[in-house]
């Protein structure tokens, strides 16, 4: 028998490792395409884009049982995509067609799909903590084996209610992953100049909760820390706080000129690409080459493209939309 | 017909509502250990334990966010707030989130959840927990508010809020808690949206609900005296409206006066005044006037607490300017 590879000393899974890379490379060229969209003009309002982020939600999302619950912030279109919502049907929401994921009704903040169990995308800053703590009440109440994972920007953290959620979630235990996508700006302003502490992580001690820190560049060390911290919140049905040290490429939406960051740091992150990395290790452990890396691009960027085609090509919702959803049971 | 308070009537639709759906519970502070900040909850935590009668920190915005979520998961909270003053903290909660789950998410996530407790001035308080938020909740489309007066309305229409699949808005009033008046035995539900004529008369159509219409009943007691009868409509929920009910007493009346506990710009009075003139216009012998809230924070000391708060005598004086007999 042949003994499995290892990279710095964990055992990897060729199959695991080119489904992570599609993954990220996918997201980023979704997240490209958006871009262009919007500078098009084929939408308006707000893009928040993930590119710069993707390791985090592909190895935490890998961890993941259907039936887990996800909610996040308004950066949010490639997690829907990761919880299973189809693509088209995001690019059909970013422009706001009938074929959205929301019906047109909720845009680039607030994909949402009850069938995956994605339960937004929200527009106000650490809104989503309440919620996650009541969807894990409900998994408690229900006695599911399902967990939630609540991603949070790094700003939420100096939210009120971001507190009072995580106090509740660890008094009445229940099975919550808070992650904390720190890319170190909280829209322009640097996150150190608004807490006096120097991790957020550390916020969790404040109620026990358990805690951890993680380069989250690296989508081996997020799937190798996730599988055993998701483990945990299912096991034990208790929160788990994770600061996950990350960073944007773009500005905290389209229309961020970036004033407040040098280009070099910019560039030094990029260093460290997500899937820069990946590559590499793809290539040293000969489980792909150049021409496998150049096929794989060719054939995303066409099922992204299929995706934007099928967003224009869908009909925007009726007018008598407008009225509808207001309430429940309407018709 | 049983005779009981308000607060048994409230007590009683959450126990039957718990009792006949397990998806229903109820949290918020002080509702289990300490039988309720007024007693509405007085024995839940006994028949249903701690698993769906759950103490809250002092977190409103929080825990009413727990409730959404919960909701959105397809559990059915019943989310007490102390008073309302303290629901302003979950206003993000109430506004942001609940208000606008169904609609955002084009339908996927309706948000069955009803947020209850005490509304407007009890009795020397002062500002912050005397204000009356009709006119903040009733502005936001997505919310359905209900606001009773009496026991057998509270029962009817909480146990309706709590089969509603909206978020249901319901203002009660510490001064009513006590409240006795009859209940029907048996099953007891009231539609949401209808309003109740309580009274019957020719001369002026009064509009109230909640807590102040007790002092509406009273003017409108001391109007007969005087020789002016009037129609008493208690509107009972005031999103969605029962519009029609106030048209067409206002259309045999040919004149109106709404009591409101609510502060006089933007209220809930003003919109239905609005109404009125718009689809009664025809049919008005006088002006529309406002019995309203003195448009001030709700002070402490009790004289001044009196003056602030609509009055049998604003009441009378109201009358009189729409029957030409001041």
């Amino acid at each position: 028998m042949k003994a499995p590879k290892t990279l710095r000393n964990v055992a990897v899974d060729r199959e695991l490792m080119v489904d992570m890379y599609r993954k990220m490379l996918f997201f980023r060229r979704f997240e490209e395409r958006a871009n262009l969209a919007y500078t098009q003009q084929k939408f308006s309002g707000f893009c928040h884009l993930h590119i710069g982020q993707e390791a985090l939600n592909v190895g935490v999302q890998t961890c993941l049982q259907p039936d887990d619950y996800v909610i996040s912030g308004y950066r949010s279109h490639t997690q829907a995509i990761a919880k299973g919502i189809p693509a088209q049907k995001v690019f059909a929401e970013l422009l706001g067609k009938s074929e959205g994921c929301s019906s047109g009704k909720g845009g680039s903040m607030h994909m949402f799909s009850k069938e995956h169990r994605f339960f937004g995308g929200h527009g106000i800053v650490g809104g989503q903590a309440p919620l996650a703590v009541g969807m894990a009440f409900k998994v408690n109440y229900e006695q599911e084996n399902s967990i939630v994972v609540c991603y949070l920007g790094d700003a939420a953290m100096n939210q009120g209610q971001v507190f009072e959620a995580m106090n509740i979630a660890a008094t009445w235990k229940v099975p919550v992953l808070f992650i904390i996508e720190n890319n170190l700006y909280g829209m322009g302003t640097a996150i150190h100049r608004t807490t006096s502490i120097d991790h957020l992580y550390k916020r969790a001690l404040a109620f026990d909760m358990k805690h951890s820190m993680i380069d989250a560049m690296n989508v081996l060390t997020v799937y190798e820390h996730m599988k055993s911290t998701v483990a945990f919140v299912r096991k034990n049905k208790e929160p788990f706080l994770v600061e996950a040290m990350t960073y944007r490429y773009k500005g905290h939406s389209v229309s961020d000129a970036g004033t407040y960051r040098t280009k070099e740091e910019v560039e030094e992150y990029q260093k460290r690409d997500p899937i820069l990395q990946l590559q590499e290790d793809l290539a040293r452990l000969d489980f792909a080459d150049d021409d496998a890396f150049k096929a794989w691009d060719k054939e995303i960027r066409e099922q992204v493209k299929e995706a934007e085609a099928f967003a224009e090509a869908s009909p925007p919702p009726d007018e008598r939309e407008l009225w509808t959803n207001v309430f429940a049971d309407e018709t | 017909m049983k005779t009981m308070t308000i607060r048994e009537a409230l007590g009683e639709a959450m126990q039957e509502e718990m009792e006949r759906d397990p998806k229903v519970f109820l949290m918020g502070e002080e509702v289990a250990e300490y039988d309720g900040a007024y007693k509405v909850s007085r024995g839940l935590l006994k028949t249903f334990g701690p698993k769906r009668v759950i103490d809250t920190p002092i977190s409103e915005g929080g825990f009413a966010g727990v409730g959404v979520g919960a909701a959105m998961a397809g559990l059915r909270p019943i989310v007490e707030m102390m008073t309302w003053n303290f629901a302003i903290q979950a206003f993000d909660q109430i506004i942001n989130h609940a208000a606008k789950m169904n609609y955002m998410s084009g339908g996927q996530f309706p948000v069955p959840i009803v947020f209850r407790g005490p509304n407007g001035a009890a009795h020397m308080l002062s500002a912050q927990h005397s204000q009356n938020l009709d006119p903040l909740l009733t502005n936001v489309p997505g919310l359905k508010v209900i606001s009773v007066a009496n026991p057998s309305d509270a029962k009817g229409l909480l146990k309706s809020a709590i089969r509603d699949n909206n978020p249901v808005v319901f203002l009660e009033s510490e001064m009513l808690y006590a409240l006795k008046g009859e209940v029907p035995e048996g099953e007891h539900l009231i539609p949401i949206g209808q309003g109740k004529l309580c009274q019957e008369g020719n001369d002026v159509t009064i509009v109230s609900w909640g807590k102040i219409s007790r002092v509406a009943i009273e003017a409108v007691s001391q109007l007969a005296e005087q020789g002016v009868s009037c129609d008493l409509i208690d509107l009972r929920t005031l999103v969605p409206m029962d519009e029609a009910l106030v048209f067409a007493s206002v259309r045999k009346t040919h004149r109106a006066v709404i009591v409101e506990e609510n502060w006089p710009f933007a209220s809930v009075g003003a919109q239905i005044s609005d109404r009125i003139q718009h689809e009664c216009f025809d049919d008005l012998d006088a002006p529309v006037e406002r019995v309203s809230q003195e448009p001030v924070p709700v002070p402490y000391s009790e004289g001044l607490e009196h003056l602030a708060l609509p009055s049998v005598d604003k009441i009378l004086a109201a009358v009189k300017r729409v029957t030409y007999k001041s």
